[in-house]
Parts: C-alpha cells; structure tokens; sequence
C-alpha cells in the first residue's frame, strides 16, 4: 500500500468527519447546560439551504456559511422559546423541531434544487502542506476543517478553563442551585441552545457548500442524529466527539477502500455499510465505561426543565 | 386549472363532452430537479401536453412504501381518478390491495411482478443503456478500470452492472469494473466518498445507481486532474458535469403515459405488461459529449439501432460469470425471466460478489 492511497484515505476521513465535529461540539455545550436539543438533523437541513441560496447568490461560501449560522440560531431560538420559555418537553420539542426542519428546508429550497454550485477549492497552509503522507490530508483541506480544530480547543477551553464555561456547567448540573446564588439559568441555556443551533447551522453549511455542492431535499442523510449519539458515546467530552467523528469517519472510508480496491473478501457489503456504527459505539463504550467518569461528566439536568421560582 | 383549454376544446366542436379524464400518479420520493421521480413527472407533464384538454393529472409526492401508500392510493381512486400509476417497486402490495375495491379504475404498478384484473406493470430495459454506455467507456477509458456506485445489491442493480461489464469487455477485453455498494438510494455525502475512492483506485469511467447528481460532480471535480469521466443515470446530468459526462442511460416514460392513457380515455380495458427499451422508447441515451470520437459515436448508434431492430442482444451468449461458469452458451440468448433475476457478477466485475 503506497503513501498516497494512505493519504487518500485519511483526507476522505477527516472530510467526512468534519461536519460530525462541528455539529457535535455545538451540540455538546447545549447538553452541559442541560438542554437536550434533538432537533440538529433539522437545523442542518435549514442551514444547509439557507448557506446554499446565499452562496449562490453572492458567489460568496463565506457568506454561505454566515447564513447558515444565523438560519441554525434562529431554528433553535424556535426550540429555546417553546423548551425553556414555554416549559414544553424538552424532547417532544426537539422531535418536532427535527421533523420540521426538514420539511421547512425542502419547502424553501425548491427553487434550488436545479442549481448547480462551484465547488469551493481548499485552502491550503504553505510548508506544512509538504509534509510526507500527512501534508496533504492534514492542511490542504476546507477553512471549515481547519475551524473545527480550533472549534474543538476552543470549546474545551471555555468548559474547563474559564469561569463561565464553569457557570454552564453548573446549570447543567444543578440548575436550582446555579440559580439560588444568582446565576440566570434560562438566560445561559438560551446561549447553550443558540451556540448549538450556529454550529449546526455551520455543520449544515458545510455540507450544502463545500462538501457535495449542491442542494437536494435530505441530503443530510442522517448526520444530525449521529452527531446526537456521538456526544452521548463520548460521554460529553469534547475530544472524545472528535475522536468518535474520526473513527466514524474513518471506517466509512476505509469499508469504501475496502469494497473499491478489488481486493477479495468474504464479507457482506452491507456489514460493511454497519461498520462505522458498530466500530464507533464499541470503541466509545469501551473507553469510557468507567461509571465514575461518566457520572462525573454527564450533565445531571439534562432534558429537565427548569423554571425559576418567583 | 386550465379552464381555458377545457372551454376552448368544448367550443371547437369536440366530440368530447364529458369532463377532462383524471389521473393520478403517486412518487416515492420529491421531483426535485434529476433522478426517477423526476423522470416519471416529466413524463406525466409530456401525456398532460399530449393530451391537452383531455386530462387533468394528480399528484402526490414523497409516499413512504407501505401503510401510507395505500391510503393514498384509495384516495386517489375515491376522488374520481381514472387511472393510477404508482411508481416505486415498494407500491406493489398496496396498489393490489386497492384495485379489487375499484373496478372501474385502471392501476399501473412500475416495476412490480404482480398483476390483477385491473392492475398492470410496466418497467424499463435499462440495460441496454447501461451496456451502450459500458462500449462508450471501454473505448474511452486508458486506465481499463471502471468504478460503479450502487445502492442495493438487487437485480435491477445487478442487472445494470453486468449489462456495462458486458458492454465495456466488449470493446476492451482488459477492463475491469470495481463496485461499491453504498447501501443506500439518496446519500450524496456517501456517493460522493464512494466516486472518489473509486477514482483514486485507478477508475477513469464512473457511473452510479443510485439517485442523487453527487457522483457526476465529483467526477467533474476530478476531471482536471485524473482525467475521470462519468456516466449519469435515471436523468441526464449535464449540468452538473458539463465537461466530464460522456453520455448517459435516461428514463422516458411520456409516450407510454400518452398511449396508455389514450387507452383509458378510449375506454379501452387494456391491462399492460410493457417492459420497453430503446424499440419503446422508454430508454434513451443523453447526449454524446463531444469528447466521445464519431467512430464510436457511429458504432453506438449502430448497436442501438441493431437492438431495436432485435438484431443484437446485450445479454447474448457467451455470458460468463465471475466464478467461470457460463451461464449463457454462444449463439443464445438470456430469457427474460433470468434477466430479472440476475443475481451473479459476469466475468470482468473486479469485485467480490454481494451476498445475498
């Protein structure tokens, strides 16, 4: 196996994990606040065809991605109003919030169903791109895939590091006591649930702009659920998510290498296709079957809601 | 409505005194802007234009196969529905469950097996564009390595994978055809992985059987660089590969509509079994790039020509299989009974056989 097949793969890897990044971190601070927001698969969608009519209307991807932030923020303002507002189920919200989604996008995005978009070309970091075998998997990639690295230490750095990453935390676990010494517990959720909403607006951006360009009603296919499950196996933390993404990612890739390669095996394609799930929960569970661990970083509140007294 | 049209028919003199025929057909999946759905509508648009004054046509999209179909399926009938098309192979059941309740409806099931009083099946040889479109890339391809995209490892795919293996060894005895099952209809993320790992397996000539544009533009994407071409399916994708797509099997079910629902107005009980090729004009070739040489642009017009004249068969003998077992002795023909249900890899597919 020479270097580039390698290469190869580990590019289609990381393009394929990205979206699950992106989406996942943003909606791992939404759950450490104690909101669980299932309606990502929607949001994308919204996202996915607002970033795709701007783009094409103003040949700008970076507007594209502007947009589907702003349409994600604003689906998710809906689940914040009737979720932590109007006290309504959390999950039924996010459900409906879903289903809906999906169909708002198909019903918005008729009109560009019949356009075709330029593919957006790489932006790629001098010298470290010549790297041997990593160089071009690595940093000749999409500015979006450079934005969930960041993204990633970014949010780790905010949940650990800083006093208010801190305060979230505390909402998410004890939102009666977060409260009692003064801390707006539906004010932080309302940003937990609008960061979660932009990123996966911007997951949906990705996937409308840079990584098939084009819009079809269900494109997204599924990735905001995966995206949901990948933070429950990583047991909330924020490598984990990118770990989880990447081996998802990876055995997608990898089965495809397999199934493309010629190379005789005697295993059912449609194993294969189960691959990624089954491989991705195994390694999660097993690395984070620690019951302590998982106690400690699992949101206590999460799904509750929270009204404040008086 | 058309108001106008009914009026403007009625005062001409027509014969036709009764109100316009209503017909309704039922998708599985959005129109959208290509693939099977998108046929079959442009199809029923084409009958509507046909049949101006005539008709007036129905349509309900995105029906899950099942419980759902069958309620709008009934619907469609109880609202006065002359005839009912259901285009997914997962209709199948439920167009049967309705039919006996109305007998003066006539039910059209694409690409079903079962057939009643009042319902018939229609379908496409689709592979004889798959098997024209294998020359073009056996002709065309200097890596002698094709990559195929498939959804389901059925017949109906199966089928489409031999027929462009049969065709492209035909011409280039060398080649080989590499799949990858996606497990899937509609994901374009997952086609487009699938069209790249072909492509960065060696594979110049891709084609795809499953719904979404993602394998054309990926192709299209590639083509600077690795010399890639590509072949669309269902629905001529030129638009999104107007450098790279060489040609292409499309879908046209219009004159069928036309003459079936001719029928129908006509009063005529004509339960069909139509499975038409490039002799029905329910299959056609997108058109050639202009990468393709005249030479083999004339030699594929001949080979077409030739099939609609019953003079050349894709599945003619000899036909062997991936393990070397001939499954059609020279000089013979594959019935039409073994066609649909090709289950096996012809000799030439460089890649295990699903199971199944």
């Amino acid at each position: 196996m020479d270097l580039n097949f390698l290469s190869s793969i580990l590019f289609a890897t990381i393009v394929a994990g990205t979206p699950l990044i992106i989406v996942g971190l943003g909606e791992l601070v939404t759950e450490k606040a104690g909101v669980l927001n299932l309606g990502a698969e929607g949001i994308m969608s919204v996202g996915a065809v607002a970033a795709f009519a701007v783009a094409h209307g103003t040949h700008s991807p970076g507007l594209g991605i502007l947009a589907g932030m702003v349409a994600g923020m604003l689906m998710s303002l809906l689940f914040a109003v009737s979720a932590l507002t109007l006290m309504a189920n959390q999950v039924a919200s996010g459900l409906a919030l879903s289903i809906f989604g999906v169909g708002l996008a198909a019903f918005i995005g008729k009109p560009f169903e019949s356009v075709a978009l330029a593919s957006v070309p790489p932006v790629s970091i001098p010298l470290l791109n010549r790297i041997p075998l990593l160089g071009h998997a690595l940093f000749e990639q999409q500015g979006l895939v450079y934005f969930s690295w960041a993204l990633l230490g970014g949010v780790s750095w905010f949940l650990y590091r800083t006093k208010a990453g801190l305060v979230l935390r505390a909402v998410g676990e004890g939102p009666v006591s977060a409260h009692s010494i003064g801390y707006g517990v539906v004010a932080i959720r309302y940003q937990a649930v609008l960061f979660g909403g932009a990123m996966a607006g911007i997951g949906g951006a990705f996937l409308s702009v840079f990584y098939t360009p084009m819009w079809v009603e269900g494109m997204v296919a599924g990735r905001g659920w995966i995206a949901i499950a990948l933070v429950v196996f990583a047991t909330w933390r924020p490598l984990r998510v990118m770990v989880g993404a990447y081996l998802f990612g990876g055995c997608m890739i990898a089965q495809m290498f397999v199934q493309g390669s010629g190379v005789k095996i005697n295993v059912p394609s449609q194993f294969l296709s189960a691959l990624p799930y089954l491989a991705t929960i195994l390694v999660l569970v097993a690395i984070s079957r620690n019951r302590n661990t998982i106690r400690l970083h699992s949101p206590a509140s999460l799904g509750q809601s929270f009204l404040p007294d008086a | 409505m058309d108001i106008r049209k009914i009026a403007l028919t009625l005062v001409s003199g027509a014969v036709l005194l009764a109100a316009p025929t209503k017909i309704g057909f039922v998708y599985v999946s959005p129109v959208g802007d290509a693939g099977w759905t998108f046929q079959h509508d442009q199809g029923r648009k084409e009958m509507e234009k046909a049949l101006a004054g005539q008709v007036t046509s129905q349509v309900v999209e995105n029906v899950p196969e099942g419980a759902d179909a069958e309620r709008v399926i009934r619907e469609m009938a109880n609202s006065g529905c002359k005839a009912v098309f259901t285009t997914s192979f997962g209709y199948m059941n439920p167009t049967l469950k309705v039919a006996p309740s109305f007998p003066d409806v006539e039910f059209y099931h694409a690409t079903g097996y079962k057939t009643a009083k009042n319902v018939g099946i229609y379908n496409a040889r689709f592979y004889e564009g798959r098997y024209l479109c294998g020359v073009v890339a056996g002709k065309m391809t200097k890596t002698h390595v094709a990559g195929y995209v498939a959804a389901f490892p059925i017949p109906e795919v199966m089928m489409g994978i031999d027929a462009f293996t049969q065709g492209m060894r035909s011409v280039d005895p060398s080649a080989k055809v590499r799949v990858i099952w996606v497990n899937s209809w509609f994901d374009p993320g997952k086609e487009r992985e699938a069209a790249l790992t072909l492509i960065s397996n060696g594979a110049d000539m891709v084609t795809h059987h499953t719904d979404s544009t993602a394998v054309v533009q990926a192709c299209e994407e590639q083509h600077a660089a690795k010399g890639v071409w590509s072949f669309s399916y269902h629905s001529d994708m030129a638009k999104y590969g107007p450098t790279s797509q060489l040609t292409g099997t499309t879908h046209v079910w219009g004159e069928f509509y036309t003459k079936t629902i001719k029928d129908v107005i006509a009063g005529k009980h004509t339960p069909v079994n139509v499975w038409g090729g490039f002799k029905e004009g329910m299959i056609k070739l997108a058109p050639m790039n202009k990468a393709v040489p005249a030479d083999v642009q004339k030699m594929v017009a001949g080979l077409e020509k030739q099939i609609v004249a019953g003079k050349f068969h894709p599945f003619q003998g000899p036909i062997i299989a991936q393990d070397g077992s001939t499954k059609v002795a020279k000089g013979a023909v594959m019935s039409d009974k073994d066609i649909d249900a090709i289950n096996y890899y012809v000799q030439g597919v460089d890649s295990p056989e699903p199971k199944q």
